[in-house]
């Protein structure tokens, strides 16, 4: 089965900054990715680039088969890419219908007709056809963007932050609604966003980008449990971390033996706030001696932010039910079960220096 | 995509070739059918005088009007596919810069030699002057007595103390103005010439922007004496018998009125020289009054009579016509004016 | 926050852009094309460094230019700005009619209301001899028929400008940031000072820009006033000592002094961007109704400026003009009238047509090539709107007889023979050369709220340039391309050196009929021809009024 989307050792650069460097990327049919990294990473390039929005100054970009750049040049209207924005840009001065029917010129009437009808089910709008954009509430706009990128059925969806235009209350709803359309088309799509728990919740592998290359590439629970690198692990999520050192039985910590991994003196192990642990002292009751300094209510859960003897802090979600006061003397460890990451300068102790290598596709 | 472009490309030539042939269709142009084009940069109604020649000789004549320095760039710049044969401008300087750009073609002809006195034309014969101006001091006669001026230089004569805050002129963008200065540095040198400058500039002269503003400005005594062609007067009067303005024939005991013309010449691309040089023989001749009288301007040709309303201002003597003068020394009158502070 | 990096790029891609070399082609070729005329004036200038006959008080004049250009500016700015807040935030009586009754102005000539006002500021017209009856004279009103009137005739003229941008730019946010603003307790001077400025900067900075512009390469006007600015020095220098090189040269410099203009824009206008994306607009607020004697004041204030620029010019015409008729009633039978008046709205027709269609495709072509070299292109067609116009004039000339040499030495005969004067190709062909440079800039305003998103998102699509173009660029441009029309046909209009200098035999518009008649002080013969002016002229006005009023309602369509 050939490749919804192969990047071939892609550079641009802009000046002497680069943007994008030397990446690949391959993307089986029906996979979801989602690029995330923080700004100027390169991750919007890299969305201009298989857009064609951006020639690259080397390496080759394939949509479905077809070289789109490199050796050849196919401009962005003959690519079939979708492209859906933050900012959605429908066109303003046409109809919902004819906002979707613009990318179906080439096909015969009734086929159009068929198609805005069929793409405007999907995303559950058939009643707004006959609107102008600017009577479309925000999600309904994104949907409308949406449906209209699909509608000429392309070979790569690509959106660039499709959803940070709208409401938090509103953005998790169409962002699940937008998921089951890609699913049920069985669409390819790149997804660009800024938005870990976003990335994490949408991906059917996560990229992770940091100037101008991806440093992980996995799945989301690997690039969340097992970061590569200490960018990663800080960008993907609250980490705190903790110097280790070698002792007698491992590797050990403030909070106690981490592993049982000998081969480094020194490291630091990673620690994800549910991965700690806190107690308040009594028998049996084991851990590092720690105060409450700082203590933030989430609804479901709540963020403690303790000060350990070293002087060192870490986070530790507990469930809603429980909430110690500021200053309250606690015993902090790591959850039973759980093995941390453990950092050795900038990556991570056992992860391969290159990126993990592609799973296949969990959807079809 | 480069299909695209290219249609419009060519979109864009066809437009571009469609249009001016459009363009004529409803404008009701071609190119000109007339015997003869005249490039003129005299405004005043022409059409007159060229319709009596058409009608006389049957030789149907055109022409565009237009400012002088851009009517002979645009000769030059059309070359042999010039439809011009006749380019007329105002001011000997402006003909005799004609002259020397090599635009026009020198005549053989004794009509225009014993028709139009010497200094009126070009000494190799490539222009030809066809009406007079005299350029004079006027004055309101209510402030002013004839014998108040200097009756030698009556030019000069107005740096005297006694015109302070009393004058009005042209201000120095006007040709008027250039070619009497470059007169005056033809006829006295340039130092004397800045030094007369000076002395208007010194009497806190008024300028205006036109001739008919400052016949009016005298009228309304708001300045007692000035400087205009003579044909202003002569147009206000009609208009308003009892104007507060009289004409002083300047410098009549010494060199003197300052005059300049209006003349013609066959331009030398022309496809027609010879009916060319008829219409210039006829405006000298017997078309002078038609041609000079609607204008009120003076007749080159002696044996022609003023029309009666200038006839009214007395006969004059003119200052000698130096064409090389005017035109050569007209960069040199815009110097001396703005030296002297003159604008 | 993911913004594409759009301006950025390696070398040769910000070179050409994303390579649509067509395009890029398009654009360039007809910016070669329009400012082949300049550069062949450029090329006049550097070919004579030898003895430039240049007017010896040059320096003089570049301080009178700047002088002029600051009084315009300030004129036209608290005339435009002012007025434009007047009927925006003010409720008084004729507050409607007036919010479009102030533009027509637009329809004098500088060169009409020149004039006009000599004649009634002159020595001879009526305040002249009531201040003299009176006070034995006032040096006011002799002041406004010399030095000062050059500014105030042109502020009255060109104020429209500023005007238009300024009220396009107060409604709808106007009214609710001068609200705020007074709210927090700050007086109305420091709301206005503070506020509103800011607000109106870019408009003010684009209607500035043309406002120079014009009032750099104005002659006629200024010269009525003795104001000696460098555009006169171009002419002195010209006829003067006959000699078209060192007047060339002088004319660079008024180009100079219009790219500082393009630069101050650039400055005033700073970071403030036409593009709202995404933002919601508010509905215009409620004008504030005014009570009492401020409502008289209001309307005194608007009543006046319609008065001096428009409606007395337009009574003393009518009056020179029934006048004229009954001295001579046979000037009116002899069908000048029909003829030029047609030559003169088809000339405006054809080349606001022409400007907007090559604005129209060098805009697309910026947009869709995204590469300096387009872009640069595009600056280039600018230029001919910063040089006097009979000096164009002599650079289209030049230009088409070059091209005839070139075509004759490839062998056609006769070359384009006389494709230049013969026909009114050479007048149209200057007319882009110098109003492509104001259809460019309405045109390139209106892309700017047409966000990139949306053009990429036609082109993902499937859509070709072509087909971006006639779908959505153009219907999202339609107000500009409606202003754009309408400021080159009014101009087209008013034009005279250009079609003084290059019209063929037999062909007349308004504005030449007038200024022969003028030339030579036939005022009163002047006034129907110059009446007729300012009706054709307030065709397009009227069109582009209702066009403005239309966009009103639902002014900006971003997404």
């Amino acid at each position: 089965m050939t490749d919804a989307l192969r990047i071939d050792g892609v550079t641009k650069s802009y000046g002497d900054t680069p943007a994008v460097c030397d990446l690949d990327l391959s993307m089986p049919q029906g996979e979801i990715l989602a690029l995330i990294g923080p700004s100027g990473c390169g991750k919007s390039t890299l969305l201009r680039l298989i857009a064609g929005l951006e020639r690259p100054d080397s390496g080759a970009v394939t949509v479905g088969g077809r070289v789109v750049a490199g050796p050849s040049w196919v401009p962005p209207e003959q690519r079939r890419v979708g492209l859906v924005f933050q900012e959605h840009a429908l066109f303003p001065h046409l109809r919902v219908g004819d906002n979707i029917r613009f990318g179906l010129a080439d096909r015969p009437r009734a086929e159009q007709d068929a198609r805005v009808r069929e793409v405007l089910d999907l995303v559950h709008l058939s009643h707004v056809a006959d609107r102008y954009p600017h009577e479309l509430s925000g999600g309904e706009q994104q949907r409308v963007a949406l449906a209209r990128a699909l509608a000429p059925r392309p070979a790569v969806v690509l959106m660039d932050e499709p959803f940070s235009s709208l409401d938090e209350s509103l953005r998790a709803r169409v962002r699940a609604d937008t998921v089951d359309v890609l699913r049920a088309t069985g669409t390819t799509a790149v997804l660009v966003t800024h938005d870990q728990t976003e990335a994490l919740a949408v991906g059917d592998r996560v990229g992770v980008m940091r100037e101008g290359v991806i440093e992980q590439l996995g799945t989301p629970v690997e690039v969340f449990e097992r970061p590569v690198s200490r960018f990663v692990a800080s960008f993907m999520g609250d980490a705190d971390f903790l110097p280790a050192s070698l002792v007698e039985e491992g590797l050990a910590c403030e909070l106690g033996l981490v592993t049982v991994r000998r081969d480094t003196a020194q490291a630091e192990i990673v620690l994800r706030p549910h991965e700690v642990s806190l107690k308040l002292p009594g028998p049996g009751v084991h851990g590092a001696p720690a105060v409450v300094t700082h203590v933030e209510y989430h609804g479901a859960f709540v963020l403690h932010t303790v000060r350990l003897a070293s002087g060192r802090t870490v986070r530790s979600w507990q469930p809603h039910s429980v909430r110690y006061p500021v200053g309250t003397e606690v015993l902090v460890s790591i959850v039973l079960g759980i093995i941390p990451s453990v950092l050795v300068g900038e990556r991570t102790l056992g992860a391969s220096p290159a990126t993990s290598p592609p799973t296949p596709a969990a959807a079809g | 995509m480069p299909r695209t472009a290219r249609v419009l490309t060519a979109g864009l030539v066809a437009t571009a070739t469609v249009l001016p042939l459009a363009g004529c269709g409803v404008l009701g142009i071609g190119g000109s059918t007339a015997d003869l084009q005249i490039y003129s940069a005299r405004h005043y109604d022409l059409e007159g005088a060229f319709k009596d020649f058409q009608d006389e000789t049957g030789i149907s004549v055109e022409f565009i009007s237009g400012n002088d320095a851009e009517l002979l760039q645009r000769i030059k710049a059309e070359g042999t596919d010039g439809e011009a044969d006749v380019y007329m401008t105002v001011d000997a300087g402006n003909l005799w810069n004609a002259g020397k750009e090599g635009v026009l073609r020198p005549l053989d002809s004794t009509t225009l030699t014993e028709a139009v006195p010497a200094d009126l034309r070009d000494s190799g014969n490539q222009w030809y002057g066809l009406a007079m101006r005299a350029r004079t001091t006027m004055y309101n006669p209510d402030a002013v007595k004839p014998t108040d001026f200097d009756a030698t230089n009556t030019y000069a004569g107005l740096t005297d103390p006694k015109w302070k805050d009393r004058l009005c002129m042209r201000d120095s963008t006007s040709a008027y103005t250039q070619s009497l200065v470059a007169s005056l540095i033809d006829l006295d040198g340039r130092d004397q010439a800045l030094a007369t400058v000076k002395g208007w500039v010194a009497n806190g002269v008024d300028i205006k922007s036109n001739d008919v503003e400052l016949l009016k400005a005298i009228d309304a005594g708001q300045c007692d004496v000035g400087i205009t062609n003579h044909y202003y007067l002569a147009r206000e009067l009609e208009k308003k018998a009892d104007l507060k303005v009289k004409p002083f024939w300047a410098s009549q005991s010494g060199a003197g009125t300052h005059v300049n013309i209006s003349g013609a010449g066959v331009v030398r691309s022309s496809d027609n020289p010879a009916q060319a040089q008829q219409l210039i023989e006829w405006l000298a001749t017997k078309g002078q009054s038609a041609f000079v009288d609607g204008n009120h301007e003076y007749p080159v040709n002696e044996s022609v009579k003023p029309e009666p309303v200038i006839a009214g201002f007395g006969e004059f003597t003119r200052m000698p016509l130096s064409a090389e003068a005017y035109g050569s020394q007209n960069a040199e009158a815009v110097k001396v004016l703005s030296e002297a502070g003159y604008k | 926050m993911s913004t594409w990096p759009s301006t950025r790029s390696s070398t040769r891609a910000r070179f050409v852009g994303t390579g649509r070399p067509w395009w890029s082609a398009t654009v360039v070729v007809i910016a070669l094309v329009v400012s082949v005329p300049v550069l062949s004036v450029l090329a006049a200038a550097v070919a004579s460094v030898g003895s430039p006959a240049w007017p010896g008080d040059l320096g003089e004049m570049l301080l009178t230019t700047v002088l002029l250009l600051a009084g315009v500016g300030v004129g036209t700015a608290l005339l435009g700005v002012g007025l434009a807040w007047l009927v925006t935030a003010y409720d008084f009586p004729g507050r409607r009619a007036f919010s479009w009754l102030l533009v027509l102005p637009l329809a004098m000539p500088a060169y009409v209301l020149g004039f006009l006002f000599l004649s009634t500021f002159g020595a001879a017209g009526g305040p002249a001899r009531a201040s003299r009856d009176v006070f034995g004279g006032s040096a006011f009103v002799e002041l406004l028929a010399g030095r000062l009137g050059a500014p105030v005739v042109l502020s009255l003229t060109l104020y429209p400008y500023v005007f238009l941008l300024s009220r396009a730019a107060f409604r709808g946010q106007g009214q609710a940031t001068w609200d705020a603003a007074r709210m927090l307790g700050a007086t109305p001077w420091r709301a206005f000072r503070q506020v509103l400025l800011p607000l109106a900067r870019p408009a003010l900075a684009g209607g500035l820009a043309v406002v120079m512009m014009e009032t750099l390469t104005d002659f006629a006007t200024v010269q009525y006033f003795g104001v000696r600015t460098v555009s006169v020095g171009v002419y002195l220098t010209w006829k003067g000592s006959f000699d078209f090189a060192s007047a060339a040269q002088l004319s660079v410099l008024v180009l100079v002094f219009a790219v500082m203009v393009l630069a101050g824009e650039r400055i005033l206008r700073g970071g403030a961007r036409y593009d709202s994306r995404g933002g919601g607009q508010r509905p215009p607020a409620a004008p504030h109704v005014l009570t009492g004697a401020s409502r008289w004041w209001a309307f005194a204030a608007a009543a006046s400026v319609l008065a001096a620029g428009f409606l007395l010019p337009v009574v003393q015409l009518l009056w020179w003009a029934v006048s004229a008729t009954l001295a001579d009633s046979s000037s009116l039978s002899t069908g000048r009238f029909a003829t030029n008046l047609t030559n003169s709205a088809v000339m405006a027709a054809l080349a606001a047509v022409a400007c907007v269609g090559l604005a129209l495709l060098v805009t697309h072509g910026v947009r869709v090539t995204g590469g300096r070299l387009a872009r640069g292109a595009a600056q280039l067609t600018t230029f001919g709107y910063a040089v006097p116009g009979a000096v164009i004039g002599i650079g289209v000339l030049v230009s088409f007889a070059a091209v005839d040499g070139w075509l004759e030495a490839l062998g056609v005969p006769g070359g384009t023979g006389l494709v230049v004067t013969g026909s009114v190709l050479g007048i149209l062909a200057s007319y882009v050369v110098r109003f492509l440079a104001p259809a460019y800039q309405a045109v390139d305003a209106s892309f700017a709220t047409i966000s990139a998103s949306v053009t990429n998102s036609a082109f993902s699509l499937g859509a070709s340039p072509m087909r971006v173009l006639r779908r959505v660029h153009l219907p999202l441009s339609r107000s500009g391309i409606a202003v754009a029309l309408v400021l080159v046909a009014v101009d087209a209009v008013k034009e005279l050196p250009l079609v003084l200098l290059l019209r063929p035999f037999g062909f007349t518009t308004l504005s030449v009929w007038v200024y022969e008649l003028a030339n030579e002080n036939f005022w009163e013969q002047a006034a129907l021809p110059a009446l007729l002016i300012v009706a054709l002229a307030i065709v397009p006005v009227w069109f582009l009024v209702r066009q403005v009023r239309l966009a009103e309602p639902h002014q900006q369509v971003t997404s």
